[in-house]
């Protein structure tokens, strides 16, 4: 975590093509250990997910109950065939294990798609509009805020039924008050800042200003708040499985794996122990991946000052 | 100050009145709650006969209303399935949670204090170490994981606590550490970068010139001087771990809301579902007033400026 910041001067920032841009980024990422593995996994995990049909050894809906219960390979009794072993219908635990990224991964990445977009636009209007526009959104943001997250998001989920779209658009609704509030810190940060005064002051118009100055500026924030958020939203996802309350029973996503293996817990520890493994490393990844963004995309926030 | 607390509990009363609508709003996103609270393969005079003694079939103000009325005279209204006064239940299970929520917070405060100091004061030793690998895990493993692994070593195959309910004094202890991990993870994190800071100023080279112990130092200049950044991050803390142990309580059969939460989400016993929804706000709510009333009351500047 002390890894030192780059020193960026003054002439890495000349003359921008996309190639040096990129030649840029993958300097950065030699120089953090820790943001090199992240951004790795993160690829790793992107790939499985995509190509889950391909890497997967099964078909992890297909039930053999002669081959249930397996243990993991190395233990006794479990064979190479199930790597990981098998749960109590017989399904292998690494093919679900592997499609299980699937429902994480979109869950995570349309969730936080959604929340941006909402908050970041209600941030911006509450932010550069002012008075009372503000004071209404950022009303409605600190009600949503003021009810703990995981009651909330139990409560509408027990409401709305389980299914993968409902989800999505739980998680987009509920979290998207996070967005708008630092959208707004940010646009009254950058609002006060000498260039926004003074490009107002040459009587550049409200649309120029916005995205021109303030848009480019959110960037940053926003992309290193998406990323711990994508963590928290998987999290999330499968604490709901967990309950019942994400998506069907069939369909294999880790929270679900979970709620099988906890009621065979110490019987067949493996069910309960791998999915919980793949939550911890698709999370370590996020957390990573967003700190050392953090550091790249906001050079004011070293990780040593945090 | 009288000013000040004035403001900030005329905004707590909106805010709850905020979440009143909310909470009342939710059960009422996708229609008639009728079809959420009743099967649906019931009679149709069955479902209309508990649309009658529910109210739902008066205007929606007038239902709203009601309910607003009910609450400020203590009517939360009745649990479906339990057939008696949701408040009961509600003040009934609320010592479980507090008992729980407050020993997973000492534990992770004191715990994340000692290492965060200690570590923090000797970077790269092993402390500092052990400090920095709790932050991430802490911030990776999910809570209802961490609860299985725990009773699958400590309880199943160790025998040294408990694996549910609360009937001896020690069943508190992996609740509350699977409860108080993630916080744990965060105070470790915060007081270690609070302690980096801090033990580069001035006072803190003047006290160790003037021959003033190491513990000494930690003490009365490093502690005191991280002790405010930590004050409003461990009430936000502790408003998480009241809101945030539906998963632990479940899992450990915890007599607490979180468990009747689940219980009543599970039952699709709505009524109770609202009242617990907007009781956990309002504990928040009122611990957030608290909070910034105590940080206003210690530090001067917060109330002079606002």
């Amino acid at each position: 975590m002390t890894a030192a910041t780059p020193q960026v001067g003054f002439d890495e920032f000349e003359e921008q093509t996309w190639q040096k841009r990129l030649a840029y980024v993958g300097r950065l990422l030699q120089r953090d250990r820790g943001g090199m593995l992240g951004f790795i996994l993160f690829i790793l995990i992107v790939l499985t997910a995509i190509f889950a049909p391909v890497i997967a050894p099964h078909d992890p809906l297909k039930q053999n109950l002669r081959a249930a219960k397996q243990p993991p390979a190395w233990q006794e009794g479990g064979s190479w065939e199930q790597p990981l072993g098998t749960d109590t219908l017989g399904r292998d635990m690494l093919s679900r294990i592997i499609f299980g990224t699937r429902v994480s991964l979109t869950v995570g990445f349309f969730g936080v798609l959604i929340a941006g977009t909402l908050g970041m636009v209600s941030g911006l209007v509450a932010g550069y509009v002012g008075g009372r526009v503000d004071g209404a959104i950022m009303g409605v943001v600190n009600i949503f805020l003021a009810i703990p997250y995981l009651v909330f998001v139990v409560v509408v989920a027990a409401i709305l039924g389980r299914n993968l779209l409902n989800v999505i658009l739980i998680f987009g609704i509920t979290d998207s008050p996070i967005f708008a509030r630092v959208t707004r810190g940010e646009v009254l940060r950058i609002r006060e800042s000498g260039y926004v005064e003074s490009a107002v002051s040459a009587g550049a118009s409200t649309g120029r200003i916005l995205f021109d100055h303030i848009l480019p500026n959110l960037i940053g924030p926003l992309i290193t708040l998406a990323t711990f958020e994508m963590s928290a939203m998987i999290f999330y996802e499968a604490g709901l499985s967990f309950l019942g309350l994400s998506v069907p029973p069939s369909v294999p996503s880790w929270g679900n794996m979970l709620q099988v293996g906890r009621q065979y817990l110490t019987i067949y520890p493996w069910i309960a122990t791998w999915p919980g493994v793949a939550i911890a490393i698709t999370a370590l990844t996020f957390n990573l991946l967003g700190d050392w963004l953090r550091d790249v995309l906001d050079p004011r926030l070293r990780r040593s000052r945090k | 100050m009288q000013r000040y607390l004035l403001t900030r509990v005329v905004q707590s009363l909106f805010l709850l009145l905020g979440v009143l609508i909310v909470v009342f709003f939710l059960v009422r996103l996708t229609g008639d709650p009728t079809s959420l609270m009743v099967a649906k393969e019931a009679p149709a005079e069955q479902r209309e006969a508990f649309r009658e003694a529910m109210g739902f079939n008066r205007p929606l103000i007038v239902q709203f209303l009601d309910f607003g009325a009910g609450i400020l005279r203590g009517d939360f209204g009745d649990s479906l399935h339990f057939r008696q006064p949701a408040l009961e239940l509600i003040l009934e299970r609320l010592p479980a949670t507090f008992y729980l929520a407050t020993v997973a917070l000492l534990l992770a405060i004191v715990i994340a204090i000692t290492i965060g100091i200690i570590g923090g004061s000797n970077p790269g030793s092993a402390i500092d170490s052990l400090g920095r690998a709790l932050g991430l895990f802490g911030q990776t493993i999910p809570n209802f994981w961490l609860a299985l692994i725990l009773i699958l070593i400590f309880a199943v195959n160790l025998g040294w606590f408990p694996s549910f309910g609360r009937d001896t004094s020690i069943s508190v202890v992996l609740p509350a550490v699977a409860l108080g991990f993630g916080s744990m993870g965060q105070l470790v994190r915060l007081t270690r970068s609070a302690v980096l800071e801090i033990r580069n100023e001035d006072y803190i080279r003047t006290a160790r010139s003037k021959g003033i112990s190491q513990f000494k130092i930690g003490a009365r200049h490093v502690f005191r001087n991280a002790s405010l950044a930590l004050v409003s991050v461990i009430s936000i803390q502790y408003s998480y771990l009241l809101g945030g142990s539906i998963y632990i309580e479940t899992i450990f059969s915890w007599p607490g809301l979180g468990n009747l939460l689940q219980q009543a989400v599970d039952g699709r016993d709505f009524p109770l579902v609202q009242a617990i929804a907007f009781f956990i706000s309002f504990f928040v709510i009122a611990l957030t007033l608290l909070t910034d009333v105590a940080y206003a009351l210690i530090d001067p500047r917060i109330r002079y400026s606002s």
